[in-house]
């Protein structure tokens, strides 16, 4: 009953082809930006910006990176941290560099040299596929720490090669406190799903798929193997980047090579796996996932009367905990947590009725 | 929606968590306690606030800072950036209306993420030993304390150690040393000053990364091999301690010709290398040892009370324990001193800046604190929030840690207009106007 489409009717094409057909579904994200851009930054307080929603988007918006790669083009990559790296560091270069250059100029300028760099490394995915091609990918991100720490250029000579984040200024305004840092990122993730979004429904998208379910039958009928793939990769490091600058200069305040290691890129590899291959939403629910039960498990941990247990294997239960619910939600639904959420809709389409 | 139930029921938990106990700690002063005790550094991390805690603890059982009693409360970060982040800002605000003191992360990485945040929440940030040189200039960086010893000075004296065992400055000139280095923000923070003592002094260096966390060290010890260096600066952190000591007895390098640098001066670095460390030299700001008063006083009144720290007793007195306990000193010694100042109660983190800029302590002072021996005599200012600059050598026997130099002195001076170059590039780009240290109370 909820999620019932009865009684809306497409008297136009272009109301057929919208983002979201039904009501229910622009309501709801309509509610969902208003609570999003209006109450959280009133409701919430620094904890919640600096250590929770901030590396949630950020880590969404990585996410949705690998998703347009690997859920929607089909290409595996191990190369994730290493673009967010080139896309952190690019950044800080422009903004250094270049005197007088927009904030949001030099995020897409970072963006772009993301781009570039993955198209690089995307080139073996013409000849070789799957796991090899995620070997392959593995080149990158050795490739761009090792180069990072080696050219004391990109970090502007630091001693210890960390980069400090400029001020976070947009337009003579200043974004630096933790709200402001929240609402800057949230603004950036949500045009970029935007992006995300009318991407995958594009011929690009619909090429992406082709080539993901079958890529010879794909290049039979007609579509171009070489421009699909390597767009893909440069597209995905587009995204990645500047997720990658957000993480350096709106969520952490600094950042250092290491910080985009093999780690990162397998963070972001199990928050589309759990969320969901080839959904936009499943970011968000692997993002979430994967940032806040940690944290969830650490503040229950916390309220363990202290002397309990010790705090060294509170760590570890909490750990092997994490472990268990990864375990638990791949065995009852594969698909990951998006395919929960399509199953949701569809109980509450019927609902209150069973059949 | 599923997205957002999930967020509320995330709230509901950590608002029962802040209110399930209302313990009232009115009255308190607060330490908030960034502490890892799992991962690749737990034995650096445990030792370190197991020490730490026993000192507030024994503060405590003695009735407190003037009164005023101390609380803490821990969050694990591993020693990963995020999560050291995610616990500096669960813990900033302090614990049931005790306000917080003073931050130890114990970690450059998290130090490096944290040091805006600090400034503008107020709140001292304190790296013992280690930090971001350049943080020595309190007028560019007023609320981060690298005490005792920053990097610089820590290379400094390094050389004018191998100066020293060479017969003087002056015949450093042809010397080969290697750096091994930890593939981090910590490991690299020296690379640039070593390089600036080698042109100075006229010895070669060679720097090699180990990546972190370091358990693999084979290529670079044959490296080592065919270099034959004088000497070897060994700047590592955890595990990649007792590696480096034993790839160094397979390549045949001997180990009294091994120096490490502040973190790699432990138990727990040389211990697991068993014989292979047998004549490793390292530095160290503070003796291990468990014969201080203060010592003797934790023993007493915590540990033989049953409340210590440490899972295992044996660590006590440790070199990383006693760090704690040194740690806990300083701390301790900031909030007293502020509260001369603002009076006795609890105090916030810019009252306990205050103390800490105007910490000194003279030999007078520590013998009453019963730390004659085991901290270094210290004063900080405005300008200079480092205060020590001295390291002492020891030498690994086997089995302990035996003092075999005395205070050894940093070149200071040397190192200063660096810093300060270093500090006023810090402000330009990020438009900090530094204070005038003149005019500062």
């Amino acid at each position: 009953m909820l999620y019932n489409e009865a009684g809306q009717f497409s008297t136009r094409y272009a109301q057929d082809r919208r983002v979201f057909r039904l009501r229910q579904d622009r309501h709801a994200l309509l509610a969902l930006l208003l609570f999003a851009f209006v109450a959280v930054p009133y409701l919430g307080n620094d904890y919640w910006f600096s250590a929770i929603l901030i590396p949630f988007l950020v880590l969404s918006l990585a996410g949705l990176g690998l998703n347009l790669l690997t859920g929607y083009a089909g290409q595996l990559s191990l190369g994730s941290a290493a673009f967010m790296a080139v896309g952190a560091f690019a950044t800080y270069n422009f903004e250094l560099r270049v005197p007088g250059l927009p904030l949001l100029l030099s995020l897409a300028l970072g963006g772009v040299c993301a781009a570039l760099t993955a198209l690089l490394f995307g080139l073996p995915s013409l000849r070789i596929k799957g796991f090899y091609l995620l070997v392959s990918t593995l080149a990158a991100q050795f490739f761009v720490q090792w180069a990072l720490t080696k050219f004391s250029w990109f970090s502007n000579d630091s001693a210890s090669g960390v980069i400090s984040a400029p001020p976070l200024q947009l337009m003579g305004v200043d974004f630096s406190s933790p709200a402001g840092r929240y609402l800057f990122t949230l603004g950036v993730v949500v045009v970029l799903f935007w992006l995300g979004k009318n991407l995958v429904r594009s011929e690009l998208g619909r090429n992406w798929m082709a080539v993901r379910d079958m890529d010879t039958a794909a290049a039979v009928i007609g579509i171009p193997l070489l421009k699909t793939k390597l767009l893909a990769f440069a597209i995905s490091g587009f995204f990645l980047g500047i997720a990658g600058a957000l993480w350096a200069f709106t969520y952490l305040g600094t950042v250092e090579p290491h910080g985009f290691d093999l780690n990162r890129s397998f963070q972001v590899l199990f928050i589309i796996i759990i969320g969901g291959l080839g959904s936009l939403l499943g970011n968000f629910l692997g993002a979430a996932f994967i940032v806040l039960f940690p944290i969830l498990l650490s503040n229950l941990a916390g309220l363990l009367p202290a002397g309990l247990i010790d705090a060294g294997q509170v760590e570890n239960l909490q750990k092997m905990v994490f472990g268990a619910l990864i375990i638990l939600f791949l065995i009852k639904e594969p698909e990951g947590l998006a395919r929960l959420w399509q199953r949701f809709r569809e109980r509450a389409r019927r609902w209150p009725l069973r059949y | 929606m599923f997205k957002r139930s999930l967020l509320s029921s995330l709230a509901l938990a950590v608002s029962l968590s802040a209110t399930a106990f209302i313990a009232k700690a009115d009255g308190e002063q607060y330490f908030p306690l960034q502490s890892y005790r799992v991962g690749p550094y737990a034995a650096g991390g445990t030792g370190f606030f197991g020490g730490f805690i026993d000192y507030l603890k024994y503060v405590n059982a003695n009735g407190g800072v003037n009164g005023v009693k101390l609380t803490w409360s821990e969050c694990e970060t591993e020693y990963v950036v995020e999560k050291g982040v995610e616990c500096y800002e669960r813990l900033k605000n302090g614990l049931n209306g005790a306000p917080a003191a003073a931050t130890n992360p114990l970690s450059v990485g998290i130090a490096y993420a944290t040091l805006d945040r600090s400034t503008a929440d107020k709140l001292p940030l304190i790296t013992i030993n280690h930090g971001r040189t350049d943080s020595t200039d309190g007028s560019v960086f007023p609320y981060a304390f690298p005490l005792q010893l920053n990097p610089y000075s820590e290379v400094s004296a390094i050389i004018n150690y191998i100066g020293q065992q060479s017969g003087g400055l002056d015949k450093l000139s042809g010397k080969k040393i290697v750096t091994l280095y930890h593939g981090s923000p910590y490991g690299k923070e020296t690379n640039e000053v070593l390089q600036a003592l080698a042109d100075k002094y006229g010895f070669s260096l060679t720097l090699l990364e180990v990546p972190h966390p370091g358990n693999e060290q084979q290529s670079q010890w044959l490296n080592i091999r065919r270099a034959k260096p004088d000497w070897v600066i060994l700047r590592g952190w955890g595990v990649m301690n007792p590696v480096a000591l034993k790839s160094a007895q397979k390549v045949g390098f001997p180990a009294d010709r091994i120096i490490g640098n502040i973190w790699s001066n432990s138990e727990e670095d040389a211990a697991p290398a068993g014989a292979a460390a047998k004549g490793f030299i390292s530095i160290t700001t503070h003796p291990s040892g468990t014969t201080f008063p203060v010592t003797q006083g934790i023993k007493k009144d915590v540990i033989d009370a049953g409340h210590g720290d440490l899972a295992d007793p044996k660590r006590f007195g440790t070199v990383y324990y006693n760090l704690g306990v040194v740690n806990g000193i300083l701390n301790v010694e900031a909030v007293r001193l502020a509260q001369e100042k603002y009076g006795h109660k609890p105090l916030t983190g810019e009252q306990v800046r205050w103390g800490f800029e105007h910490l000194k302590l003279d030999d007078a002072r520590l013998k009453e604190l019963g730390a004659l021996g085991l901290v270094q005599p210290l004063q900080l200012s405005c300008s200079d929030h480092e205060g020590g600059g001295a390291v002492r050598f020891q030498q690994w026997d086997g089995e302990k840690w035996n003092l075999i130099s005395d205070w050894v002195q940093a070149d200071r001076a040397l190192l200063r207009p660096i810093i300060e170059a270093s500090a006023q590039k810090y402000a330009k780009e990020k438009g900090i106007t530094p204070r005038d240290c003149s005019q500062a109370s």
